[in-house]
């Protein structure tokens, strides 16, 4: 059966990107530990609500860790302290009774503050419109298994495929840097013979996109990697460097 | 009663019927394209395939989403597969194969012509997938691979992991993408369509709220394009998203767009059980774990051991027992109904709650535990997650939960509603589920509708009609922004004490107990009264905190709800008139003596079509005549 515990919570309140926001203090009783953290907030929102105030802002959709919508620091660690979890899925029971827990939005001057602790990402919707895909119209389609792809291709392909866009590797970077989101994406369609066509115009729209809506440069800390909930290796970021430079030595105008 | 719906399906044998459909159809050159506009709302499966297939052909699009991103919508949950009439595995899959599935899974309430067209599209929608780059599951030769999934004996389902969903929406979203970077689609996320915009009968626009500002604004087109998902949610617990809901296609049923089958709702074998007052959402383990897990409860009620202190020869497999055919694999409805049974002769595997194991101790011992692992490794990692138990060690509990829904928004073969100009997709529209829904079936719907049949219908109608400009100060453009302000404030300036989440989460309780796996008419009738009387409170007790000026999602969810409790009120009305059993639908006084639904064929061959009639008038129920020229009714059999 389930415990409960209590908590107290401080959490950043910051009323859109104008406001200098500050932190709220908030103490939580009786928090069952078999709660996830977003029901746990849940709680506080009703509380706040009861006690007349204006409930915390935060963004989540499926709960199930895959639309990518849910995401914030907690102490210090984006998603929290589990690897490999966003915080939808971080349950209760990974904290003690009496603990202190601190909130706080995604910081990246590419990630303005819609409220509290929702941030927008739309940079990365504009990342993936710089060629972030194969230009195949529907209906041009040869047979599925027309082209063969090894299993070890498509795996890897896969592997960077899972990225849900939630940007934590962009918050846990000291220079807000998106190269883990953008190789992954990048690598994805480059290791699928349906995406080298377009690979080198792909590779030099995405990283120059990236560059231009204010994410910062890699410097190889390493912090993204440990950040993702989807555990992207940071090879990707190789990969990308390297369709990159290749790039630009065969397409030097694009 | 009024038997008076036409589904416009085009005559002919049903194989040529599609064919026959496309060649007499009227088309838009492609230099007009560019003068028409479509409206899409919705950028899940249905939504984003719609958007970037219209918008490659030149007709300008605008599409509204409330995610802060298109890629976030509902689809992306998506776990197990997508089906499709490839014969891949030369095991006897076919496009009649997939139809005949279809017809019999839906218990015969769906519509011939629609559930063969999509058989007939579907073998494509996996070639335009791949072709975009959807990295599906391989063999090491480097081709496809496939898994089977319920109520079917061949393996003609794509997956990628246990992340379909994602991977096809990533797909289509990088379709969607390619478009807005070529200037053919205006993407407007973080929107709610609050309303409609009717003009000379026509749908030719929307009210939509921008949940960062909070501004009303209206959009207008040539036609408006509703691909906004299901209502499970209306049972608060479902396995939806959060926000799924059902206020867009709500709103338009309170325009006139007919509401069918609304009663036709999926409940989920495979979940993981309920818990506690605070939770906010139950979470699928996939139907594709049916294809190693074999499910089974202690023969003798109240059994307490742990899973491994019960020797084989005290377990029952009930499934296996009572399908021998089909076994593990049975339809959801029918795998659901056991459970529930299971439960009430005091067989659940947690004392005080209802759960039964799917276990797959056999599976490793015969496949090894990486092989199960590559299959199904982000499933198990998450039912880790969330129940700290670890489920290669000990079987998983599981119990039946919301998931899905067959009604939705009355749609013809050109998958428009009564509403001329307004088309409806995806799981949004009523279409060719029947009474319940095959697995890895709503994901080719989806796709199938916007890839494939929706530029074919909507040329045909837009070729057909006149479409004078219609000004932003129209009466019924300003009238139908006006009429949401007014709600807006209403919700706002209430003033009460309870939480939108709190009704919400009541009505969900009452429409689980009552109109959820099994429904009876007593039960039903007190149900209308719960939901009136709910609905009254709502008006008087809400509180919705801060203004209506900026992001709240308070209110967001207060515009949900409020539509949830008016929408429910139909919808057990619409279980109380079937007085029959067929698919999800089970009402116990209709049932074989096994305790299978028994369907009344002779009276309820028929869709049912709501038409709302306003809030103090009872909504007129209209039919639909199904018919059969292939696969006749019969009693469905899995044994
Ligand atoms: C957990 C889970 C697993 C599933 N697994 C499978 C599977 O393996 N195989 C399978 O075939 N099916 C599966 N399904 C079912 C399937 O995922 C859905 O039926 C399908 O994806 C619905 O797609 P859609 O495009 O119709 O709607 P959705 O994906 O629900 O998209 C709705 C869109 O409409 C928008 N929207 C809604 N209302 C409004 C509004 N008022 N204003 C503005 N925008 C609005 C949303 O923002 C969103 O973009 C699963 C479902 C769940 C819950
Ligand atoms: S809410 Fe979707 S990933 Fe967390």
């Amino acid at each position: 059966m389930s415990q409960t515990i209590s908590l107290k919570l401080r959490v950043w309140r910051q009323n859109g990107p104008d406001d200098a926001g500050r932190f709220e203090n908030f103490d939580l009783a009786d928090v069952p530990t078999d709660l996830s953290f977003l029901e746990m907030l849940d709680m506080l929102n009703e509380q706040i609500l009861q006690a007349g105030g204006d409930p915390i802002v935060f963004d989540h959709d499926c709960r199930e860790g895959i639309c990518g919508s849910c995401g914030f620091m907690i102490d210090g660690q984006a998603h929290g302290p589990e690897r490999g979890t966003t915080v939808c899925q971080l349950h209760m029971r990974h904290y003690q009774n009496g603990d202190t827990v601190v909130l706080e939005p995604w910081r990246a001057t590419a990630f303005p503050i819609f409220k509290d602790l929702m941030v927008d990402r739309s940079a990365f919707d504009a990342i993936q419109q710089a060629g972030g895909y194969i230009s195949v119209n529907c209906g041009n389609a040869p047979d599925a298994n027309s082209v063969p792809v090894g299993k070890e291709e498509a795996s890897d392909a896969f592997e960077s495929a899972v990225c849900v866009g939630c940007g934590a590797c962009v918050a846990s970077c000291k220079n807000a840097s998106a190269s883990l989101f953008t190789g992954a994406k990048i690598n994805h369609l480059a290791n699928l013979p349906q995406g080298r066509p377009e690979a080198a115009r792909r590779a030099i729209r995405m990283v120059e996109t990236m560059e231009d809506r204010g994410f910062g440069a890699c410097s190889n800390t390493l912090e993204c990697e440990a950040a993702c909930p989807k555990e992207i290796s940071i090879k990707v970021i190789q990969k990308m460097n390297r369709e990159y430079l290749f790039a630009k030595l065969t397409h030097p105008t694009d | 009663m009024i038997r008076d719906l036409d589904g416009k399906c085009p005559s002919g044998a049903l194989a040529d019927r599609w064919a026959k459909y496309k060649a007499e159809a009227k088309l838009v050159g492609p230099i007009n394209r560019r003068k028409y506009e479509v409206i899409i709302v919705g950028t899940g499966l249905a939504g984003s395939s719609a958007a970037s297939t219209l918008a490659e052909q030149g007709y300008k699009v605008k599409a509204f989403c409330f995610h802060g991103s298109a890629r976030r919508a509902h689809s992306i949950a998506a776990q197990g597969g997508i089906n499709a009439a490839k014969n891949y595995q030369n095991d006897n899959a076919s496009i009649f194969r997939l139809y005949y599935d279809t017809i019999k899974g839906g218990d015969f309430r769906s519509r011939e012509s629609n559930t063969y067209r999509l058989a007939e599209v579907s073998a494509n929608i996996i070639d335009q997938a791949v072709a975009q780059g959807v990295p599906f599951a391989r063999e090491y030769g480097g081709t496809l691979a496939n898994r089977t999934f319920g109520g079917v004996l061949v393996s003609r389902t794509f997956y990628a992991a246990g992340q379909t969903g994602q991977q096809l929406l990533l797909g289509a979203y990088s379709g969607l993408m390619r478009q807005v970077d070529c200037g053919q689609v205006e993407m407007h996320t973080m929107r709610d369509m609050l309303d409609v915009i009717v003009v000379d009968g026509k749908a030719r626009g929307i009210v939509t709220r921008n949940l960062v500002t909070g501004e009303l604004e209206t959009h207008l087109a040539d036609a408006v394009l509703l691909c906004t998902g299901g209502y499970s949610n209306v049972y608060f617990l479902s396995t939806n998203a959060m926000k799924s809901n059902v206020t867009a296609t709500w709103r338009a049923a309170r325009r006139g767009a007919y509401f069918s089958n609304p009663c036709y709702t999926q409940i989920h074998p495979t979940c993981i059980p309920a818990h506690g007052d605070h939770q906010s959402k139950l979470t699928l383990m996939s139907e594709s774990l049916r294809n190693s897990g074999r499910v089974w409860v202690p023969a003798a009620p109240g059994d307490t051991r742990a899973p491994s202190q019960i020797p084989e020869s005290e377990r029952d497999y009930y499934l296996e027992r009572k399908y021998p055919t089909f076994g593990n694999m049975v339809p959801r409805d029918v795998a659901s109904r056991n459970a529930k049974y299971a439960c009430d002769e005091g067989k659940s595997v947690v004392p005080g709650q209802r759960a039964v194991y799917l276990d797959f101790k056999d599976a490793i011992a015969r496949d090894g535990r990486d092989s199960v692992e590559e299959r199904y490794g982000n499933l198990f990692h998450m039912y880790q997650k969330i129940t700290g138990q670890n489920p290669y060690e000990r079987p998983m509990q599981i119990y039946p939960a919301p998931h899905y829904t067959m009604g939705g928004l009355w749609v013809d073969y050109n998958l428009m509603s009564n509403i001329p100009g307004l088309f409806v997709l995806g799981e949004a529209n009523f279409s060719d589920h029947g009474a319940n829904r095959l697995g890895a079936s709503a994901l080719m719907q989806g796709l199938a509708d916007g890839y494939f049949v929706i530029p074919y219908t909507l040329a045909g109608y837009l070729a057909g009609e006149q479409f004078e400009p219609v000004s932003p100060s129209d009466h019924a453009v300003t009238g139908t922004l006006e009429e949401t302000r007014e709600r807006i404030d209403g919700l706002v300036t209430c003033g009460g004490s309870r939480s939108a989440d709190s009704f919400h989460r009541d009505l969900g309780l009452k429409m689980l107990d009552e109109v959820g796996m099994s429904r009876t008419k007593a039960g039903l009738e007190g149900t209308v009264e719960h939901i009136r009387n709910l609905r009254a409170e709502f008006k008087e007790n809400l509180n919705v905190p801060g203004s209506a000026d900026g992001l709240n999602p308070e209110l967001e969810k207060a515009l949900r709800v409020a539509d949830f409790l008016e929408f429910a009120e139909v919808m057990t009305l619409d279980a109380l008139t079937r007085e029959e059993s067929c698919g999800g639908h089970f009402r116990e006084e209709y049932q074989t003596d096994g305790g299978e639904a028994k369907r009344d064929d002779e009276n309820f061959t028929h869709v049912a079509a709501w038409e709302y009639r306003g809030e103090s008038e009872a909504p007129i129920r209209h039919q639909e005549q199904l018919e059969f020229t292939e696969v006749m009714p019969s009693q469905r059999s899995y044994k």
